[in-house]
């Protein structure tokens, strides 16, 4: 893990994405990139420009386009369906359900502009739901990085998995806390940093808030586990298990609602198999437009949020 | 291809209706008038039209047929096992539980290119086959059948626009033109009239035919097939439920199987005509 320090670099996990298609679609001519008329904003414009004959524009029509990659799918190509992810999965649900999840078929559903860090554009481009919405699904895999690195390994390795998949991407420049060695395993979680007392178990943007949220409870004493939660479907039950067992208490941390995401997939796993206290930092009511520094603190998704979680977590524990 | 006698194929739409009604009522449940007016379509397609190889399913030069008004089922299973997919007596399994025939098509019979069934999904699905076929040189063609009541989907004229965009003349659309749905007749509860000029609209070739009438039917197959850089949809006018008096054109008999008395009364109906 590397220290958060001023040296910090920044860059988009849509961006990632964009560079990952591309070496994605080198190695397989089968990989085929379709837009809803958000090409750049969704980074396949590169995609665009380098594999013209790859790329389909299907305008501002997401469930035909949804659809149609079902289609794409049923013929041997890996369609790479890419919108905002308030479209994919709110518009476009059904024809993802149907035509997409049941079928099992090999589409990829990229839905970038996720959580409130999208920030000015307000809350009907604010997707605070694709989790939940994309995780109900049976077949669905639901992957969500933390940073442009993990994006780009997870944009690759979606392109080699059988069956459908969900990338949920930001828009914003955002940190990056992963290095380009470190290893990514589609439903593996990772060890960001060991800790015996709680354990922050955290997803996408939440991951770097995670980390400065341990630094602040290690100046109060309070040894915190990080993991890095970057596959929310199939969920890793083993090192959540093991994170209950050894800390005895957990705070989950997601820029989504706090109904369906991450919170509740950690939950369903610790109360099955090893019940511990745990709090859930995620939003619950509906977003405004502002900054997303304005935004974080206002719904509180902040690292003193964490923190505070993870005490409320520990004061619990028996 | 030659086309077949028209008395043979006749002859299949009279054993396909029989079969129908036989199966749903075996069921119990599931959707007669939008499988017996399709009939004539769906023989002509499988019987005339389509390259197809019942002994290997996913022999990759097949044409696909996409069943959008996937309700309608039981008309493509029963030409499905009538062509040798697989066995006839599999038909009477139809709706059970563990039957590969489900109550609405699934990937997994053979012959079952989509999984359709909630509406207004099949054109799309039709237009990303046609496109991937497009990219691959292969000379496939695509047919998808659909409802008119279907058309009230937003997601229809999302795929219409966009097969037309590609000039996807690879694409024959059928609407299956019974001018019943549920609720009641189309004008009623949402009128999609003048249904030609907005299929022209939206940039296809439109063709009207009497979706019973073999000889128009296969006419009109076969015109789309020469038309090129644009889709062909054909608007088959047919008669919901067509075939059985008291089913015709009776919006209550959209997704009701008949019972065993009801079913006695159509067969003898459906000997009497031959």
């Amino acid at each position: 893990m590397k220290k958060i320090d001023g040296e910090m670099k920044f860059e988009s996990t849509r961006d990632g994405f964009g560079k990952g298609l591309l070496e994605a679609a080198e190695k397989n001519k089968d990989v085929i990139a379709l837009s809803a008329d958000l090409t750049e904003s969704v980074r396949i414009h590169w995609f665009r420009d380098r594999f013209p004959e790859r790329f389909f524009s299907f305008g501002v029509a997401e469930q035909n386009m949804m659809s149609a990659a079902a289609g794409f799918a049923l013929m041997g190509k890996i369609p790479f369906a890419c919108t905002f992810g308030v479209f994919a999965a709110g518009r476009a649900w059904d024809q993802v359900r149907v035509s997409v999840d049941y079928m099992k078929l090999n589409v990829k559903i990229v839905g970038t502009h996720a959580g409130i860090s999208v920030g000015e554009d307000s809350y009907t481009h604010q997707a605070l739901e694709e989790i939940t919405l994309m995780r109900v699904l049976p077949n669905m895999t639901v992957i969500v990085p933390c940073d442009s690195i993990e994006s780009k390994k997870a944009t690759m390795k979606a392109a080699e998995r059988a069956g459908p998949v969900y990338l949920r991407l930001g828009r914003n420049a955002s940190p990056i806390v992963t290095g380009e060695g470190d290893p990514f395993e589609i439903g593996k979680g990772v060890l960001m940093r060991d800790g015996g007392d709680v354990t922050i178990v955290a997803c996408g943007q939440m991951l770097y808030e995670a980390v400065k949220a341990a630094d602040i409870l290690e100046k109060q004493g309070i040894d915190a586990r990080i993991i890095n939660m970057h596959t929310l479907k199939p969920l890793d039950d083993k090192i959540l298990v093991r994170a209950a067992a050894e800390t005895g208490a957990i705070v989950t941390a997601e820029e989504h609602s706090r109904y369906g995401g991450l919170g509740s997939g950690v939950s369903e796993v610790i109360s099955r198999n090893h019940p511990v206290p745990l709090e859930m930092i995620g939003v619950s009511e509906c977003t405004q437009s502002g900054t997303p520094g304005e935004l974080f603190k206002c719904y509180h998704l902040t690292a003193e949020d964490i923190a505070k979680g993870a005490k409320s977590a520990l004061k619990r524990k028996k | 291809m030659k086309r077949p006698d028209i008395s043979v194929l006749k002859a299949k739409a009279r054993e396909a209706r029989r079969t129908i009604l036989k199966i749903l009522c075996e069921a119990g449940s599931g959707h007669t008038g939008g499988s017996l007016s399709m009939v004539e379509i769906i023989v002509a397609l499988y019987h005339y039209k389509m390259r197809h190889r019942p002994a290997d399913p996913e022999w990759d030069m097949r044409d696909r047929l996409v069943l959008s008004k996937g309700h309608a089922c039981p008309a493509v299973y029963t030409m499905l096992a009538d062509t040798g997919y697989f066995p006839k007596k599999e038909l009477m399994t139809l709706r059970k539980f563990g039957s590969r025939l489900q109550g609405h098509p699934q990937i997994g019979l053979p012959g079952i290119e989509a999984s359709t069934g909630s509406l207004g999904q099949g054109l799309s699905i039709s237009n990303g086959i046609a496109l991937a076929a497009r990219m691959d040189k292969k000379d496939i063609r695509v047919y998808c059948v659909m409802g008119d009541g279907e058309l009230n989907e937003g997601q229809i004229w999302e795929a219409a626009m966009s097969a037309a965009h590609y000039k996807l003349d690879n694409i024959c659309g059928i609407v299956d033109f019974n001018k019943i749905q549920i609720d009641g007749w189309c004008r009623d509860v949402m009128a999609i009239e003048p249904l030609a000029d907005k299929w022209r609209a939206f940039g296809w070739n439109v063709v009207e035919c009497n979706g019973h009438n073999f000889t128009e039917l296969m006419d009109a197959l076969d015109g789309a097939e020469k038309i090129k850089s644009k889709p062909t949809v054909v608007l088959a006018h047919t008669v919901k439920g067509k075939g059985v008096s008291f089913i015709e054109n009776k919006a209550k008999w959209h997704g009701v199987a008949p019972k065993k008395e009801e079913l006695d009364k159509a067969l003898r109906e459906l000997d009497e005509k031959d």
